[in-house]
């Protein structure tokens, strides 16, 4: 497939340091790449990573830079609800925002020196201007077998919107996470990407 | 059929050096480089000698050596290693090579785990060294097979410059061949290339200028620099390196008429970059970091008489901080043309919470600080060095971070100068082996009256958990020996030295007040295993829980700042969080034992 021929689909993944948004985006750049899809994408490592703010940028059938132009992305997927808010610049107008609802709270809140927003003004919030689909990801991975596959169920949330066939994601969850966890995280891939159908 | 994968730009560049056949490849672990060696080290079928160096001078050095055996070397590091790799590196170009040898060197716009932003182009323009800039992960790993190849044609080292989009980035990577055949290494004596002795070091410098010439020739024909001229442009744009895919997407995605330079190489592709500024009026330059192309181009409008306006960073079309992308390149181009493109603003009213990066619940740094502030006090001056500690500036124990290596130094200066206030710096196990071991001999030889705490959790730990001579085993895993901090201190001079296990905050805070009140420069060694590796290698403790019924609610322990104790408002009462990996230091701070060892 040429690259002209191929439809564009940015996607921006954001959340906290050590929640799985770089696991999040190899299993669909993989799969992307099985698909026989041109891929970007562009990561947080090194400082940033300690209990920080990050966010992927995950371009399909892009042949250009890894990094999302602002009002670019089509879809976010937040995997947590403040980190939502910190990125928006970098959605399009009226695009969709696939969010988990449950907090990490980061060290400055815990410490005092700041305020962590109500979940549901987050929320109020994000709706005026975006599609939004909000659950909690935490609970269907715990469901699912384990609070740690909470990635794995997002990218089922996404799943649908995505120009990659369904068994090819799978494909690339069963060679990308351990062993013994993959019944948990294709159970947690199913709970997302049903929540998500049935919204 | 070939084979496509999805890589992170680093292991794309693994791969290069595989296809180009690499030998000896050395470096020094450095955010956003480390990735290439962390690769390389785990492949299974290894024909080559890999390893990461004390630092960035000894790993050029050894692939300095390599080279001169004749087989292909490479050497991996950050921008900022290029500064202590440099005195090697600008004699190296005169002398030059046998084998190929790539000098990685990767540079971070915005500093997104760095404390500077320069430009590794400006070394290689002050060493006359070619330099190559790759757009994309692919076209890095294609790159480095052609450098060796290049390196070796004309017998200099080669300087290769991916940006952190490029190390970070990510992409469906198309594989080529790994050659099975190598070369047999043969040190060559030959003394006029490898003494260079001021009359060698002349011919050499002549020759290096000789050879300027051929190179940029050579350079300009290959795939890596490319010109679309369209007749009907008046405005040309320049993008070199990655910013050249930024600019690239902009002009497809708007639609507007443009001749296009991309630049991969250094020197400048001189040919083209003429071919280009006759045919338009305007020449818009992006390129991350410094003005280097920009420079260049005016230089050659100059030369050649050319009337051509030339739009970048030095006249505000183009920011010289910070990175780019593709906003950026919309921006120049509103500049340009004088257009009015507003935003429609994305932002919520809601006020968000800063995330910063902290220290990881149980990381052993916050206990040693705590310790430290507690007897030092708030007026002690702390200078700090380069690694995860650098968060310690949380703790109010980190006054000072420069370079590598410098807190020990800085710490002998504050001294020298006279000032009274008692002085303790901080330098982590791997910073300290890099080049923190100089300035602490320095430190003891020249009387300075500090104390030194050598964070020693048992690995290098930003930029992603390599070994140090600290540890015991090499890159590959492999036994080897086992340097004692103590020890070490103790042969260079140190009359106090002290090892003690922070998370035990008495016997840490005793050990500082020994320290503070020894007379001469005292070392106290904080050893407990970073929590991270220590979980992998099976490191489990018993979590700790807060007893409501004991808790006084006064915060104590929420202030040491872990991440895994929280205030419970509603009830006035601290929490321990499922984060907890049981260090127990909350509950030694505690005054009213309500944190305890969570029960089975």
């Amino acid at each position: 497939m040429s690259q002209a021929e191929q439809k564009k689909f940015d996607l921006l993944i954001t959340g906290v340091g050590g929640q799985g948004a770089i696991l999040a985006s190899d299993i669909i750049g993989k799969a992307a790449v099985t698909a026989g899809l041109s891929i970007r994408a562009a990561e947080t490592h090194g400082m940033a990573q300690r209990g920080g703010s990050v966010v992927n940028h995950i371009r399909i059938g892009q042949a250009y830079g890894s990094m999302i132009p602002k009002k670019g992305a089509d879809i976010m997927l937040a995997l947590e609800p403040m980190e939502a808010v910190r990125y928006l610049d970098f959605l399009k107008d009226g695009g969709v925002i696939i969010v988990n609802t449950q907090p990490v709270v980061p060290v400055t809140v815990t410490s005092g020196q700041a305020k962590y927003p109500e979940v549901s003004d987050i929320l109020n919030s994000l709706s005026e201007k975006y599609i939004v689909k909000a659950f909690n990801a935490d609970e269907l991975a715990f469901e699912a077998g384990s609070r740690l596959s909470m990635n794995v169920v997002m990218v089922g949330a996404v799943s649908g919107y995505l120009p990659i066939p369904k068994e090819t994601l799978l494909e690339s969850i069963k060679a990308l996470v351990p062993q013994k966890t993959i019944e948990v995280n294709l159970r947690a891939f199913e709970a997302g990407r049903q929540k998500v159908e049935e919204s | 059929m070939t084979m496509r994968e999805y890589m992170l730009g680093n292991v794309a560049i693994a791969r290069g050096l595989l296809e180009g056949g690499v030998q000896v490849i050395a470096g020094y672990p450095g955010t956003p480089s480390s990735e290439i060696i962390d690769t390389l080290a785990c492949r299974e079928d290894r024909d080559y000698h890999i390893e990461w160096s004390v630092n960035e001078k000894v790993a050029m050095e050894v692939a300095v050596g390599a080279a001169w055996a004749g087989v292909r070397s490479a050497v991996t590091m950050k921008h900022v290693g290029l500064n202590v790799a440099a005195d090697p590196l600008m004699t190296l170009a005169y002398a030059g090579t046998k084998g190929g040898l790539i000098a990685i060197v990767a540079d971070d716009p915005s500093c997104h785990s760095s404390q500077n932003e320069q430009d590794t182009r400006r070394y290689a323009q002050f060493a006359l060294l070619p330099c190559f800039d790759p757009s994309t992960p692919q076209e890095a790993k294609d790159m480095l097979p052609y450098a060796f190849e290049f390196s070796e044609k004309f017998e200099v080292p080669v300087i290769f410059r991916p940006t952190t989009r490029i190390s970070h980035g990510k992409s469906d990577i198309e594989l080529g061949e790994i050659p099975a055949k190598k070369a047999v290494p043969h040190f060559e004596k030959l003394l006029d290339r490898w003494v260079m002795l001021p009359k060698n070091a002349r011919h050499r410098h002549t020759h290096l200028l000789s050879i300027q010439q051929p190179i940029e020739d050579t350079l300009a024909e290959s795939p890596w620099n490319s010109l679309e001229l369209k007749p009907e442009a008046k405005l040309g744009v320049i993008g070199a390196g990655i910013a050249a895919m930024y600019a690239k997407e902009a002009l497809v995605e708007l639609g507007i008429e443009a001749s296009f330079l991309k630049i991969g190489t250094y020197p400048v592709p001189r040919r083209l970059i003429l071919e280009l500024l006759k045919t338009v009026d305007a020449v818009l330059v992006f390129e991350e970091l410094e003005p280097v192309v920009e420079e260049q181009v005016k230089l050659i409008a100059q030369e050649a008489g050319i009337e051509v306006s030339v739009l970048g960073k030095a006249n505000g079309f183009v920011s010289r901080e910070g990175e780019l992308d593709v906003g950026a390149f919309l921006e120049a181009l509103k500049k340009t043309f004088d257009l009015e493109i507003e935003l429609e603003p994305s932002g919520t009213a809601i006020e968000l919470a800063p995330r910063p990066p902290a220290l990881c619940a149980g990381c052993s740094h916050r206990a040693t600080f705590y310790s430290m502030r507690k007897v030092f006090g708030k007026d002690a001056i702390y200078p700090s060095d380069i690694g995860c500690y650098t968060l310690g500036i949380q703790s109010g124990t980190v006054d000072t971070t420069l370079c590598m290596g410098s807190s020990i130094s800085i710490a002998s200066g504050l001294y020298h100068a006279g000032e009274k206030r008692p002085i303790c710096c901080s330098i982590g196990d791997s910073t300290f082996f890099h080049t923190g071991m100089n300035s602490l001999l320095n430190a003891i030889v020249n009387k300075a009256n500090i104390t030194v705490t050598i964070l020693d959790n048992r690995i290098t730990a930003m930029t992603g958990h390599q070994p140090n001579p600290g540890v015991g085993f090499t890159v590959t895993g492999e036994p080897t020996v086992q340097v004692s901090l103590a020890e070490l201190c103790k042969a260079m001079g140190a009359g106090f030295v002290k090892v003690v296990d922070p998370y035990k905050l008495e016997e840490t805070q005793e050990a500082f007040k020994a320290a503070k009140e020894f007379e001469g420069t005292s070392v106290v060694i904080a050893r407990q295993p970073c929590v991270i590796s220590g979980k992998r290698a099976g490191i489990r403790r018993v979590p700790y829980i807060v007893d409501p019924e004991k808790c006084e609610g006064c915060k104590q322990c929420v202030k040491f700042g872990c991440p895994a104790t929280e205030f419970d408002e509603e009830n006035k009462c601290a929490v321990i969080t499922a984060l907890c990996s049981g260090c127990g230091v909350c509950a030694q701070i505690c005054k009213f034992e309500a944190i305890q060892e969570m029960k089975k």
